[in-house]
């Protein structure tokens, strides 16, 4: 073996074992439920549980409605800009940003103050309402990963000659979105939607401040009261996290190929 | 000419400060195929875009069989379009991109099926239906864009260097067959391009753009052989320009090097005694030696032989002016020999006056 290839190796497997071992131990705790030998009786317990089950459910809901909430924002959005003005993108992407720099707290505490039920859109007044904010919320979280991902998309086809190649045989913007730009970036929007996903059934500090049954909140509730449930619990939610993640790499395969560019 | 189908009326189109299509005039009949020939820049492809609905003229109007479309948007005009760049949509297959006009328009299934069959069978791809455009070739690719843009029987087709994106031989049989379609469907065409040799050999008419003016309008023979500008002169075939001092405007005679000659009547345009005037003379109008029949011959020297295959291009150097000549390669006598003295002759009627 040659020495580069050794210095490659011990630093990978470095990397994995600050990775695996934390992983692995938890796992590893988690079957301890039952004194004396491995089971998952924590599992049982877990998936037994009606407010995992309630939970889990509404933050599934939340975040199918987040995923098309950021579609419908992002896709036009990004779309636009690459075929109108694209000296405009340096600004989205500043923007865009925004939600990694800025704590979710201060956002969240930006709602409350302007969207109380006594404001001129009482988002709060009712648990709808609420649930509508916190969705928005969420679109805004998940818009750094969203844009970056629909914009990846974009740059793979020729948008400008694709759009104009679809209206001088008829098409309205409709059908050039619906027909010919969504389908050519569906697997760039599907890994948006993942990482969306994955962003929402974790999330906490929105969920917790607006006062809705979340995954998150519920995730630390238990992990505040109980010893082997959390245990299980952060298994299980890795395992969904990496699930989505599998599935955007296994989408990416499918990607559409482009014949658009000669060059 | 029969009836104009497009017209172009003094359109002119300005990108903030500059301008880039100057008072552009332009009457095409139904069923002509029209070229627009320029140099990179000047203003083919913006015109085009125009037609197209693209870019909206700064200034004139733009009819289409006798109703103005100026205002229109691109999705209103019913136009074909084919572009550089194939442009097939990449998540539909051949079919359905043959087919995507027709379905936008509202046809019924059986018709885009039928429409479909047919032009898969115009553009000799049957059985390609099926595939993706990333599964074809560039040249099938843009016979596929062609179709396509065909299949909703549009009014006017519009071509911006469909070809330039393709090797050599495709290219060629591509332009053959691209004519063929034409005639066939007899649809009124226009084919932007900067190579010469295209327009010359598919147009029925060439429009010679040079920054942002069409400077000749005329059938491929009248540009090639009458050229009205020095320009185009230039730009459409190789061309040699020659000095030579007006003598006698009476008689139209000029000087070259140290010769007399007397052109044809009605050149000189009002050229007086002592003007310089720029002479243009094809390679194909000069020979090398003495020939009978033609009445001009001047001595040189051969300043380059370049061995093209069939033919051999030779440059003359002629005091301060330079020719170039094609002669027939033949095996039985030697090639011209770089520095020899030599005589090329050219008849006088030849020459001719470029402005
Ligand atoms: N949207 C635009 N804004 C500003 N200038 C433009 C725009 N489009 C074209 N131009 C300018 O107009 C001029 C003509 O461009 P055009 O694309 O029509 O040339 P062309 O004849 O098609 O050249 P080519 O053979 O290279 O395609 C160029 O100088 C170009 O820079
Ligand atoms: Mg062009």
């Amino acid at each position: 073996m040659k020495p580069s290839r050794f210095w490659a190796w011990l630093t990978f497997a470095l990397g994995a074992a600050y990775f695996f071992i934390p992983l692995i131990a938890t796992f590893e705790f988690s079957l301890r439920m039952r004194r004396g030998e491995y089971s998952f009786d924590a599992y049982r317990v877990v998936f037994g549980d009606v407010r995992f089950q309630e939970t889990f459910a509404y933050s599934t809901i939340i975040a199918c409605f987040t995923i098309v909430i950021g579609v419908l924002l992002v896709v036009p959005t990004a779309y636009w800009i690459r075929l109108r003005m694209p000296q405009i993108r340096p600004v989205v992407e500043f923007i865009t940003l925004l939600p990694l720099i800025i704590p979710a707290i201060v956002i969240v505490f930006g709602y409350i103050r302007m969207y109380g039920s006594n404001s001129p859109l009482p988002f709060l007044a009712t648990t709808r309402g609420t649930d509508v904010l916190l969705m928005i919320g969420y679109a805004t979280l998940a818009l750094p990963y969203m844009y970056r991902a629909v914009d990846t998309g974009l740059r793979t086809i020729d948008v400008r000659t694709l759009t104009e190649a679809a209206q001088v045989h008829g098409a309205g913007w409709t059908t050039i979105i619906v027909r010919i730009i969504l389908p050519n970036v569906l697997i760039a929007v599907l890994s948006g939607a993942f990482l969306t996903f994955a962003i929402v059934i974790g999330e906490f500090t929105m969920a917790s401040l607006l006062n809705r049954p979340a995954f998150g909140p519920y995730l630390q509730n238990i992990g505040a009261n109980r010893a082997y449930e959390p245990a299980a619990l952060a298994v299980i939610s890795f395992a969904i996290t990496w699930g989505c993640m599998s599935v955007i790499q296994v989408l990416a395969r499918f990607a559409p190929k482009s014949a658009n560019n000669p060059n | 000419m029969s009836e104009t189908f497009l017209s172009i009326q003094g359109v002119r189109k300005a990108f903030g400060q500059t301008t880039v299509v100057k008072d552009f005039n332009l009457e095409v009949a139904r069923g002509e195929f029209v070229s627009f020939l320029g140099p990179s820049g000047c203003g083919k492809t913006t015109m085009l875009r125009m037609v197209a609905g693209f870019e909206e003229p700064t200034a004139g109007r733009i009819m289409i069989g006798g109703k103005d479309v100026t205002n229109l948007k691109p999705n209103q005009r019913n136009i074909g379009m084919v572009f550089q760049a194939y442009a097939l949509f990449p998540n539909l297959t051949v079919s359905q991109n043959i087919g995507f006009g027709l379905k936008v328009a509202g046809a019924s299934k059986a018709e885009i099926t039928d429409r479909v069959k047919e032009m898969l069978s115009i553009i000799k791809l049957e059985g390609f239906g099926d595939r993706y455009p990333y599964q074809l070739s560039g040249g099938q690719q843009q016979r596929v864009a062609l179709a396509r843009a065909l299949a909703p029987k549009p009014k006017i087709l519009l071509l911006d260097e469909p070809l330039s994106a393709l090797d050599a031989k495709v290219r060629i049989s591509l332009r053959e067959e691209i004519r063929a379609i034409q005639k066939k469907l007899d649809i009124t065409t226009i084919f932007v391009t900067h190579d010469q040799e295209e327009a010359l050999s598919m147009s029925d008419r060439i429009v010679v753009m040079y920054d942002g003016k069409a400077e000749q309008v005329g059938t491929p023979f009248e540009i090639y052989n009458r050229p009205s500008t020095k320009f185009v002169a230039n730009f459409v075939g190789t061309l040699n320009v020659l000095d030579g001092t007006v003598v006698d405007p009476a008689t139209a005679t000029v000087r070259i090097n140290d010769r007399d000659i007397s052109l044809k009547k009605g050149q000189l345009n009002g050229a007086k005694a002592g003007d310089v005037l720029s002479l243009a003379l094809r390679p194909e109008a000069i020979v090398l030696g003495k020939q009978d029949g033609r009445d001009t011959n001047l001595g040189g020297q051969i300043s380059d032989v370049s061995f093209l295959g069939s033919v051999i291009r030779v440059r003359v150097g002629l005091g301060k002016n330079a020719v170039s000549l094609d002669t027939f390669n033949s095996p039985a006598s030697p090639p011209p020999v770089v520095g020899e003295r030599t005589e090329i002759s050219f008849s006088s009627d030849d020459l001719l006056v470029l402005h």
